[in-house]
């Protein structure tokens, strides 16, 4: 009896996990009213980020949102929808879900679909899917959206290693895996060009989704002496700016800044209305590449079997706005190196040195 | 009252209670009931893609919850099924790739790798409680978080990175009749040996010496040890065979459901919810079947609850757990129904 208890005290308690972490949007007045007349309808369907994951997720449907309000859509059927999936074994169900719908273009976003996307692709021909972060090939109803985040990384790395005090600047990954290893390699690449002497300090927290495994690291990382850190970790990454903003709390003079990712994060280090941890942020335009991608295949161009690939050059990937925290001496020099990048004379690394 | 017509009517009055409160909890945040229920049951029973979905959700569940089910009979709280199907998973999608062998041996194969995984991966907290009287809940929980990382690890070195190759046809559970009768669901066969698996757990319990002997040992240990029982013999047993049937959980995902294993971020969930499937069940193994039916129902339903009534997934969540909720507390609801009746009869 006593284990049964213990059981069931442990069950509420997961069930209540299940409770607390049902704390999220709601922002959505579902539209699901049926309209007569067909117009070119978007949906997607998330990983297991969660639509508000503050990165790719939610710039993804920002983008959706934008082509629906251009395109005088409504949420719902015959307009723009998303789903979110809560574990791996959904991705299959929702992608079908939507397709079922009868929605003209399905994105399916993240690395982590690839899979699935294969699957659905193959027995639903009639559909299209267009994938973000991962190339399906030999499928002409799958187009593959990819970014060359390391060409903006590479400018990050430049940029703190230009404007660090200690010479130490750091990068916190989420998973080791082919897209995080190119923030990695740009962001290395970049700072030592920038200046050979300078050390970075790489560590992987093994999670998108731990906020107090990436503040651990965070504060390793701030008490060994780096002063800018820089992550490709999603959720993780939220715990670093929760340590830097603590520190700068503490003491206003403390030199720690925090390099956001995929979105412009600087709404996420404000301290107070003077104060910002924000360094920049390295921007991945998934919402600019969604929008356009809907476009083309409204406009009967769906770019099928094809792979996309976005860089500098075309816009797909930069640095956001610093707000004066990056010099005017550095963003010369970073205008040089991106200028080189874009004409070809720097070939940023994909790949870490191992 | 009759006893008969309470043992009916508690879980009805759950399930209706759940149900209920539920409908609260959507009309307050503003979305119809009844158009979410519409939703849930149609994302169970709405179309033949959704019932080979349910059923396929359903499998794995039956497995964690046997799983607990049986270390519960002996007295052992193992709540490190998450781990040991982890295991079994990986194990599973190994042989099946890694191998060319015909359909008949190759997918009892890879069950048995799984098997033998998740039965070692038990095997160890088994020993610890029996020889040196380690609580089996601290050891369980944190082979979990080894096997997981041990398994992403393996993964990393077995493959080029995220995840292995997708295992061989032979070795697959999927088929295309099951394919064709549910318009392309993931359903496959590992639903018939789900159904063995709970018919085996019953025979082990109730039909065989030492299946008594384990249930003597849950009761109450020193008794067993005094009528001659092998306490610690039957401890490690128990934990192995709870790891066995939790492996071959982690089996129907790698041969049926995914055909391969990826990098976790996070724990399947599938391990935890076991146990409170097996607790529904009452820790018999047709109680398992029927509350892992339950579970995977709410959970491939509640899919479709965004997306057919826009309801976000946070609030299915709510009222998914609430359901449960109620269902679990059925004792609250005999309690009350007993004294209703007996005011009743006082008042006569």
């Amino acid at each position: 009896m006593k284990k049964r208890k213990i059981g069931l005290a442990l069950s509420a308690l997961l069930a209540s996990g299940t409770l607390l972490a049902a704390c999220g949007n709601d922002d959505n007045a579902s539209d699901t009213k049926k309209d007569d007349k067909k117009s070119f309808s978007v949906a997607m369907v998330t990983d297991t980020g969660g639509i508000d994951d503050r990165s790719f997720n939610q710039s993804t449907w920002e983008g959706i949102e934008k082509f629906g309000k251009d395109n005088g859509l409504s949420k719902g059927n015959n307009g723009y929808d998303y789903l979110q999936s809560a574990s791996e074994s959904d991705y299959n169900t929702n992608l079908n879900s939507l397709i079922r719908r009868n929605f003209d273009l399905v994105f399916a976003v993240g690395f982590n679909l690839h899979d699935s996307v294969v699957e659905v692709a193959k027995q639903q021909k009639d559909a299209k899917i267009a994938i973000i972060d991962s190339v399906v090939e030999g499928q002409d109803n799958v187009a593959s959206i990819m970014f060359k985040a390391n060409e903006a990384s590479y400018l990050a790395g430049a940029a703190a290693a230009l404007q660090s005090k200690t010479g130490k600047i750091g990068f916190i990954g989420g998973m080791e895996s082919d897209i995080i290893d190119g923030f990695e390699a740009g962001f290395v690449a970049g700072a030592k060009a920038a200046n050979p002497k300078v050390k970075v300090d790489v560590q992987y927290a093994g999670s998108f989704g731990d906020a107090a495994k990436g503040q651990a690291i965070a504060k390793r990382m701030y008490d060994s002496g780096s002063d800018i850190i820089f992550h490709a970790a999603g959720g993780t990454g939220n715990g670093l700016f929760t340590e830097a903003k603590e520190r700068k709390k503490k003491d206003p003079k403390a030199d720690v800044w925090v390099i956001g990712v995929d979105r412009d994060q600087y709404d996420e280090g404000k301290v107070d209305d003077k104060t910002n941890v924000t360094f920049t942020s390295v921007l991945k335009r998934v919402d600019i590449a969604a929008e356009d991608v809907a476009k083309q295949s409204k406009d009967g161009k769906f770019p099928g079997g094809k792979t996309i690939t976005l860089g500098l050059k075309d816009n797909g990937v930069d640095l956001a706005d610093s707000h004066g925290v990056i010099t005017s001496d550095t963003q010369k020099k970073i205008d040089e190196y991106k200028e080189k990048i874009i004409k070809g004379e720097i070939t940023v690394p994909e790949k870490p040195e191992k | 009252m009759s006893k008969r017509l309470t043992n009916i009517l508690v879980p009805l009055i759950s399930i209706l209670l759940g149900i209920i409160v539920g409908a609260i909890v959507m009309a307050i945040s503003g979305f119809s009931p009844v158009d979410g229920y519409i939703a849930l049951w149609n994302g169970v029973f709405g179309n033949t893609y959704n019932i080979g979905e349910t059923i396929r959700q359903i499998t794995p569940y039956v497995f964690a919850g046997l799983a607990v089910a049986f270390a519960f009979r002996t007295g052992l709280f193992n709540i490190g099924v998450e781990g040991q199907l982890i295991v079994g998973w990986l194990a599973a999608a190994y042989v099946g790739y890694a191998f060319d062998l015909p359909k008949i041996v190759h997918i009892p194969l890879a069950l048995l790798a799984a098997a033998v995984a998740g039965g070692l991966w038990a095997f160890i907290p088994g020993l610890l409680k029996a020889k040196l009287q380690v609580h089996e809940v601290i050891v369980t929980i944190m082979m979990n978080y080894i096997a997981l990382h041990v398994v992403n690890a393996t993964i990393a070195t077995l493959s080029d990175g995220e995840k292995t190759e997708k295992i061989h046809e032979t070795a697959s559970l999927r088929s295309p009749f099951l394919e064709s009768i549910t318009d392309y669901s993931r359903l496959h066969w590992g639903f018939i040996i789900a159904i063995l698996a709970v018919i085996i757990m019953w025979f082990i319990l109730e039909k065989t010496t030492r299946g008594y002997e384990l249930k003597s040992v849950g009761f109450n240990q020193h008794a067993s040890e005094y009528a001659g029982m092998n306490v610690s013999k039957n401890i490690i047993l128990a934990m192995v065979i709870s790891g066995i049937f939790a492996g071959l959980g982690g089996a129907m995902e790698a041969l049926g459901t995914f055909g391969n294993i990826s990098k976790m971020t996070a724990f399947t969930g599938i391990g935890f919810d076991g146990i409170a499937v097996a607790l529904l069940g009452a820790n018999q193994p047709f109680g398992v079947l029927l509350g892992a039916m339950l579970f995977g129902s709410l959970k491939n339903g509640g899919l479709n609850m965004p997306n057919e009534a826009g309801i976000p997934v946070e609030i299915v969540s709510i009222v998914i757990a609430l359901i449960i909720f109620f269902v679990a507390s059925g004792y609250i609801i005999r309690v009350a129904l007993e004294r209703i009746s007996k005011k009743k009869k006082e008042e006569k």
